[in-house]
C-alpha cells in the first residue's frame, strides 16, 4: 500500500526524532527527557458518545539524569534503536526477540542492560503510546493466537486463503492483519461469532455452524490478542458485518465483551482502531441457566475474587446501561457462574443445535 | 496371696525411717549432671573446658599475671590403640595450662576432687566462676565416664617444686581420694595444668568448643590464649590489650539483695554485738545513723544482741529494711572490660567494617551492682575471603534470573557473663530479648517483626556483676531482670545509634558515587543507540562529552571523586558492588578520618596509635564531621602532624604498605598499630 510506506518512513522519523530530542538537549546542557503518556485506569476516559475507552492526558516525564530514571531511559532508547533497526530491514519480530537483541552488558560494568523481558516489554508499549505508533507499524507482532473458519477469502503474503476450506483447525490469525499484510479478497458472510473459548470454538467448527448460518467464527482462546480483536473490526468496518460475542457467564468473560466492545485500559491509545461498539453480548447471560433450563449444579459457585471483580464492573462507566447492571447483578445474587461447557449437560450439540440457534433467531443479545 | 497383699500396704515409719540416710552433694550431681552442663558428651566436654579455662583466668588475674592458656584437646586411643578421626571419637583429654600463680599443695586434692569447695562462693566479689562446683564437677564426671583420675601439675614458683597429682573424688564422702603424688620435672616455672579424660564428642559450628575459644578471646583480649583443637592446626589468639583488667573489690551485700533467710544467718553469724553496729558493718551502705533510724523503724533496740532477734521482729527488720531508702551499692566491685578492649577484641576476632563498643554507667538489680557493655562489629570486611566469595557468586554478566537470590542473614548475638561466653540458651536469655527489642530499624537496619536485625552484624553483650543472675546452675542464661533488661537496651541504642551515623554516612558518599558512576555507564549506551539511530553520523564524541558535563554538574561534580578517592573503590563500575574497604576504616573515609589521630590525646598517651579505634565512634563522630569532607586529604594530614607526628608518620608509611601490598589480608595491616605489637618494637 502506498500509504504504508508512507507511514512507514513516518514511524522511523519519530524514532530518529529521540535521538534529536537526545542531541538538542546535550547541546544546551540540559536534562534530555520525553513525555510518556500514562497507561493506567487513572488515565483512561470513557467516550460515552463514541462509546469507546480513550486515554486521557495524563504524561510521565522520563529523564535520563535521574537515578531513578537513568536505567530505563538508556533502555528505553536502546528499544527504539532496535526497532529502527528492524524499520531499515524491514522485518517483523517479537517481543521476546527484542529483549535478546538489546540485551548485553554495559560496557565497564557486570550490568546488563536489561534483566529480564519484563522490563522491555512495558517500553514498546511506552513507545508505541508516545510515538503514537502501532506495534504493528513497529513490525513487532504478538503470538499468533487466534483461529478463523467461514466463508471469507483472504491474501497472505501472496497466498490466497478460502476460510472455507481450511478442516476444522481453521485459519491461525497472525498477529499483524493490517492491509498489506492481509487483504479481504472476498467474504460473503452475514456476521462474525467472536467466541472465547477456543473448546467452543471447536465445537461450533466441527458441527459447521457457520455454514448453516454463513457466518464467521472467531476466537482468541481467552482473552483475545490483538490480531483477532483488530481482525474482527475490519470485518464490522469494512465488510459491514455484525459482531457477535459468546463468551463464559463470570465476571472475565463480561470484561472480554467489554474489551473487544470499547477497548482495553492498558490499551486504551489502540481504541481507535480496535474497539467495536456495536458488537453485541449473546451470552452466556445470568438469565440463561433459567431460560435454557440448566440445572444449578453444573454452576460454579462464585469465589472472593469473582464477586470483587464484579463488583468493580458494575462501577465502570461502560456498564451503566440498566440491563448490564441487571445482568451483573443477577450473576451476584444468584451466586454462580456459568462456563459454556456447561451447556454440554443438556447434549453434547445443545450449543449449536438449540442454543444459539434460538438466541438468534430470537434476538436475545444485550448491547 | 495373703502375704504379697500385707506386702504392698506400705513401709511401716519405722522401716522408712531406717531407709533414710543424708546425701552427699556428689552423688546428688552424679544424678543430677545436667544441672551443671554436663547433659551430652559434647556439652560435658565444653563444660569441662570452660571450667578449666574460668579458673586459670580468675587465678592469674587475681595474682596480677597477664593471663596465658593453652587449651589442648586429644583424641585418646581405644583399647586395641587405635585412634579414631575427631568426629568420630568418643573419648578425649582436655588439657588445660596456665601460668598463673599455682596452687599451693595441700589444696591441689581439695581444689580438683570436692565439690562445692572454694574461694569464691563466700565473698561478694565479681569472678568467673561462682560456686566451686565447677572443675571439680568436671573431674567427677570424667571419673564417671572413663574410671580415669584427674591429673594435675601445679607449681607455685621457679623456686619451689612442682607437685603431680592423681585424685578422685570419694562421691559418698564429697572427699577427694588421692591415688599419686610426687615432685617432679616441670618446664614451667609456674602455673597449673589439669588433665581430665573424659567421654565427649568433638563438633565444630554453633556451641562448640571452637566458638567458645573464640568468644572468650574476643571479650578478653588481655589474655593470650593458645588452642590445640583435636584436628586441626594450632591456633593463637595473641594478646591484643597488655593491661590487666583492673581488679574488682569484695563488698558487702546490700540490703535490697538479700532474703530473710539470709538476714537470719547473717544475724546469727555475726561478730557484733550490738544491732546497730551488725547493721553499719555488714552491709554496705548502711551508716551509723541510718542503722540507728532502722533500729527505730522496727521497732529494735539499737543495743539488742543480733543473734537474739527472732520471728516476728526479725521478719520487721527484714521489712523495714527492704522499705528504707538506702544508696545504691557501690560499684568498684565490678571489672567491666571497657571500651576499648572490646573494641581490640572484636577487631581482632570478627571481620567488619565498622565497630563500636559501650559501656554503660553501674546500675543495680535487687541489690547487686553490674554493668552492662555491648559492641557491635558490622560489614563483612574487605579480607581476601571476601574476594574470593565474591568471585564465586558473580564472575562475569548475569544471565535472566541469576543471583538475584540474596538471602538476607540475621544478626550473631555473643553474649557473656562476666568475661564467659554464654553459649546455650540463647532465646531464654535477657540478652536475646532486649536484642529483638530494640528497634534496630531506626538505625538503617532491617529487622522484621519479632527477629533478629538483619545484617553482617555480630552484636556483642556482657555483663558484669557480683552476682550474674543466671536461670539455671549451668550458667547459661541470663535471668530476665527489668533492670537488667532496660541497661542492656540502653547500651544497645547506643550502638545502634552510632551505627545508624556510620550507615548514613557511607550510604551518601556511596550513592553518589553511584549517580555518578550510573550516568556514566548508561551515557556510553545512549550515545552508541543514537547514534545508530543517526545512520552512524552522529559526533559522538561531542555528545558523550556534553553529557558527561552535565553528569557532573548534576551529581555535585567532583566531590565525589574526592569523597571516595575513586582510584581503588571496589571493583570497576559496578554501581552496586562498592565495598568500604580497610582503607576506609583507617581513614580514608570521612567518618573515621578526623578521629583517627585526634582522639588519643585526651587518652593514655603510651597507646596513642593503638587507641584509633576505641573511641573513634564515639562523640568524635559529630566533631570530625565537616573538617575532613571539605578539605583536601593532604590538608587533612597535615592538621594530624600537630598532635601526634609520629602516628603521623605511621599513618603515612601504612598507607603506602598498602599500595604495594594490597592484597594483604586487612586485619593484618591492623595489627601493626595495635599497641601489643608496638611495645615490642
Amino acid at each position: 500500500m502506498a500509504t504504508s510506506k508512507q507511514r512507514q518512513a513516518e514511524v522511523k522519523r519519530r524514532l530518529t526524532g529521540l535521538a534529536d530530542m537526545v542531541i538538542a538537549a546535550a547541546a544546551k546542557k540540559k536534562d534530555p527527557m520525553m513525555k510518556i503518556p500514562v497507561r493506567s485506569l487513572s488515565n483512561v476516559k470513557f467516550n460515552g458518545k463514541k462509546r469507546i475507552i480513550e486515554m486521557g492526558k495524563k504524561k510521565q516525564e522520563r529523564s535520563f539524569f535521574n537515578l531513578g530514571q537513568a536505567k530505563k531511559f538508556m533502555q528505553t532508547i536502546l528499544v527504539a534503536d532496535a526497532l529502527a533497526e528492524l524499520q531499515n530491514a524491514n522485518l517483523t519480530t517479537s517481543l521476546r526477540e527484542i529483549y535478546y537483541r538489546t540485551k548485553h552488558t554495559i560496557e565497564g560494568s557486570h550490568e546488563n542492560t536489561f534483566d529480564g523481558q519484563n522490563e522491555s516489554d512495558p517500553l514498546i508499549e511506552d513507545l508505541e503510546v508516545s510515538l503514537a505508533a502501532l506495534r504493528e507499524e513497529f513490525h513487532v507482532r504478538a503470538d499468533n493466537g487466534g483461529t478463523m473458519v467461514g466463508p471469507i477469502v483472504l491474501e497472505d503474503d501472496g497466498d490466497r486463503i478460502d476460510c472455507t476450506k481450511l478442516g476444522k483447525g481453521g485459519y491461525s490469525i497472525p498477529s499483524i492483519v493490517e492491509p498489506g499484510y492481509i487483504d479481504i479478497k472476498k467474504c460473503t458472510a452475514d456476521f462474525v461469532l467472536l467466541i472465547e473459548k477456543g473448546t467452543q470454538w471447536n465445537r461450533l467448527s466441527e458441527d459447521k455452524f457457520w455454514k448453516k448460518f454463513n457466518c464467521i467464527l472467531l476466537t482468541g482462546n481467552g482473552q483475545p490478542p490483538r490480531g483477532v480483536r483488530r481482525l474482527a473490526r475490519r470485518l464490522h468496518e469494512e465488510r459491514k458485518l455484525p459482531v457477535y460475542v459468546l463468551v463464559d457467564n463470570d465476571p472475565w468473560g463480561y470484561y472480554i465483551y467489554s474489551v473487544i466492545k470499547q477497548g482495553s485500559i492498558n490499551l486504551a491509545f489502540e481504541s481507535q482502531r480496535m474497539a467495536i461498539p456495536k458488537a453485541k453480548f449473546v451470552g452466556l447471560s445470568s438469565f440463561d441457566p433459567g431460560k435454557y433450563d440448566l440445572p444449578r449444579n453444573v454452576g460454579i459457585k462464585l469465589n472472593d475474587k469473582d464477586i470483587n471483580r464484579a463488583k468493580e464492573l458494575l462501577n465502570y462507566p461502560w456498564f451503566q446501561k440498566p440491563h448490564w447492571q441487571k445482568e451483573i447483578k443477577g450473576m451476584l445474587s444468584s451466586g454462580l457462574k456459568y462456563e459454556l461447557d456447561a451447556l454440554a449437560n443438556k447434549d453434547f450439540q445443545f450449543l449449536t443445535k438449540v442454543y444459539l440457534p434460538q438466541k438468534l433467531k430470537e434476538r436475545d443479545w444485550i448491547d | 496371696m495373703a502375704k504379697t497383699k500385707k506386702k504392698t500396704r506400705g513401709a511401716t515409719a519405722q522401716e522408712m525411717g531406717d531407709s533414710q540416710r543424708s546425701i552427699s552433694v556428689s552423688e546428688f550431681f552424679t544424678k543430677n549432671r545436667h544441672l551443671l552442663g554436663f547433659d551430652s558428651p559434647r556439652k560435658a566436654m565444653l563444660t569441662c573446658v570452660k571450667e578449666a579455662v574460668d579458673n586459670a583466668l580468675d587465678a592469674s588475674e587475681e595474682a596480677h599475671i597477664l593471663p596465658e592458656v593453652h587449651i589442648i584437646l586429644e583424641v585418646v586411643a581405644d583399647a586395641k590403640g587405635h585412634k579414631p578421626s575427631a568426629a568420630q571419637a568418643k573419648r578425649f583429654r582436655v588439657t588445660v595450662i596456665d601460668y598463673g600463680p599455682g596452687i599451693v599443695r595441700q589444696q591441689i586434692p581439695k581444689i580438683f576432687a570436692k565439690l562445692l569447695y572454694g574461694s569464691k562462693f563466700h565473698r561478694l566479689r565479681m569472678s568467673r566462676g561462682q560456686q566451686g562446683i565447677g572443675i571439680s564437677a568436671a573431674g567427677m564426671y570424667g571419673q564417671l565416664t572413663t574410671g580415669k583420675p584427674v591429673k594435675i601439675i601445679s607449681r607455685t614458683s621457679a623456686k619451689n617444686q612442682a607437685h603431680y597429682f592423681e585424685v578422685q573424688i570419694d562421691t559418698k564422702k564429697n572427699e577427694p581420694r588421692i591415688l599419686e603424688k610426687k615432685q617432679i620435672e616441670w618446664e614451667n616455672h609456674r602455673g597449673t595444668q589439669v588433665t581430665i579424660e573424659l567421654e565427649g564428642r568433638y563438633v565444630k559450628g554453633r556451641s562448640s568448643i571452637d566458638e567458645y575459644v573464640e568468644q572468650t578471646a574476643i571479650a578478653n583480649p588481655h589474655v593470650k590464649i593458645t588452642y590445640d583443637p583435636p584436628d586441626g592446626e594450632r591456633r593463637v589468639f595473641e594478646r591484643t590489650h597488655n593491661e590487666l583488667p583492673e581488679q574488682p573489690r569484695e563488698i558487702k551485700p546490700h540490703p535490697y539483695g538479700i532474703e530473710f533467710g539470709m538476714l537470719l544467718k547473717m544475724m546469727h553469724d555475726t561478730k557484733s554485738h550490738w544491732l546497730s553496729g551488725f547493721l553499719k558493718s555488714d552491709f554496705s551502705r548502711i551508716s551509723g545513723p541510718l542503722a540507728d533510724h532502722i533500729c527505730k523503724e522496727a521497732g529494735l533496740s539499737p543495743k539488742k544482741r543480733p543473734r537474739d532477734i527472732h520471728g516476728e521482729p526479725a521478719e520487721k527488720l527484714y521489712r523495714v529494711l527492704q522499705a528504707t531508702k538506702i544508696m545504691a551499692p557501690s560499684t568498684n566491685c565490678l571489672s567491666p572490660i571497657g571500651e576499648k578492649a572490646i573494641l581490640y577484641g572484636l577487631y581482632q576476632q570478627i571481620k567488619g567494617d565498622f565497630y563500636t563498643a559501650v559501656t554503660r554507667p553501674p546500675a543495680v538489680y535487687r541489690g547487686n551492682p553490674f554493668v552492662i557493655e555491648a559492641g557491635l562489629a558490622f560489614g563483612r570486611g574487605s579480607g581476601d575471603d571476601q574476594k574470593k566469595k565474591r568471585k564465586k557468586t558473580i564472575d562475569g554478566p548475569l544471565a535472566e534470573g541469576e543471583g538475584k537470590d540474596t538471602q538476607r542473614e540475621l544478626a550473631r548475638i555473643i553474649r557473656y557473663a562476666n568475661r564467659v561466653p554464654l553459649l546455650f540458651q540463647m532465646s531464654g536469655c535477657a540478652t536475646t530479648k532486649a536484642v529483638l527489642d530494640t528497634a534496630w530499624r531506626n538505625y538503617g537496619v532491617s529487622q522484621s517483626r519479632g527477629a533478629l536485625p538483619q545484617g553482617p552484624m555480630v552484636i556483642f553483650v556482657h555483663m558484669a556483676s557480683v552476682w550474674v543472675p543466671f536461670t539455671s546452675e549451668s550458667k547459661e542464661a541470663i535471668a530476665d531482670y527489668d533492670e537488667i533488661k532496660k541497661q542492656i537496651k540502653l547500651a544497645l541504642q547506643e550502638c545502634g545509634r552510632r551505627l545508624g551515623i556510620f550507615l548514613k554516612r557511607r550510604d551518601r558518599a556511596k550513592s553518589e558515587f553511584r549517580r555518578r558512576n550510573v550516568f556514566e555507564l548508561y551515557i556510553k549506551e545512549v550515545v552508541d543507540s543514537c547514534n545508530r539511530l543517526k545512520g552512524g553520523k552522529l559526533p559522538v564524541k561531542k555528545l558523550t562529552k556534553q553529557l558527561t558535563e552535565i553528569a557532573e554538574k548534576v551529581t555535585g561534580g567532583t566531590k565525589t571523586d574526592e569523597i571516595l578517592g575513586k582510584t581503588g573503590a571496589g571493583p570497576e563500575g559496578l554501581p552496586s558492588s562498592i565495598i568500604v574497604t580497610e582503607e576506609g576504616v583507617e581513614g580514608d573515609i570521612p567518618l573515621m578520618a578526623g578521629d583517627t589521630i585526634e582522639l588519643p590525646l585526651g587518652d593514655a598517651p603510651p597507646q596513642a596509635p593503638g587507641a584509633e579505634e576505641p573511641e573513634s565512634v564515639s562523640p568524635e563522630i559529630e566533631k570530625a564531621k565537616p573538617k575532613p569532607k571539605k578539605k583536601a586529604k593532604s590538608k587533612a594530614v597535615k592538621k594530624k602532624k600537630k598532635p601526634a607526628p609520629k602516628a603521623k608518620k605511621k599513618a603515612v608509611k601504612e598507607k603506602a604498605a598498602k599500595k604495594k601490598a594490597k592484597k594483604k589480608p586487612a586485619p593484618k595491616k591492623k595489627k601493626k598499630s595495635l599497641p601489643a605489637k608496638r611495645k615490642k618494637k
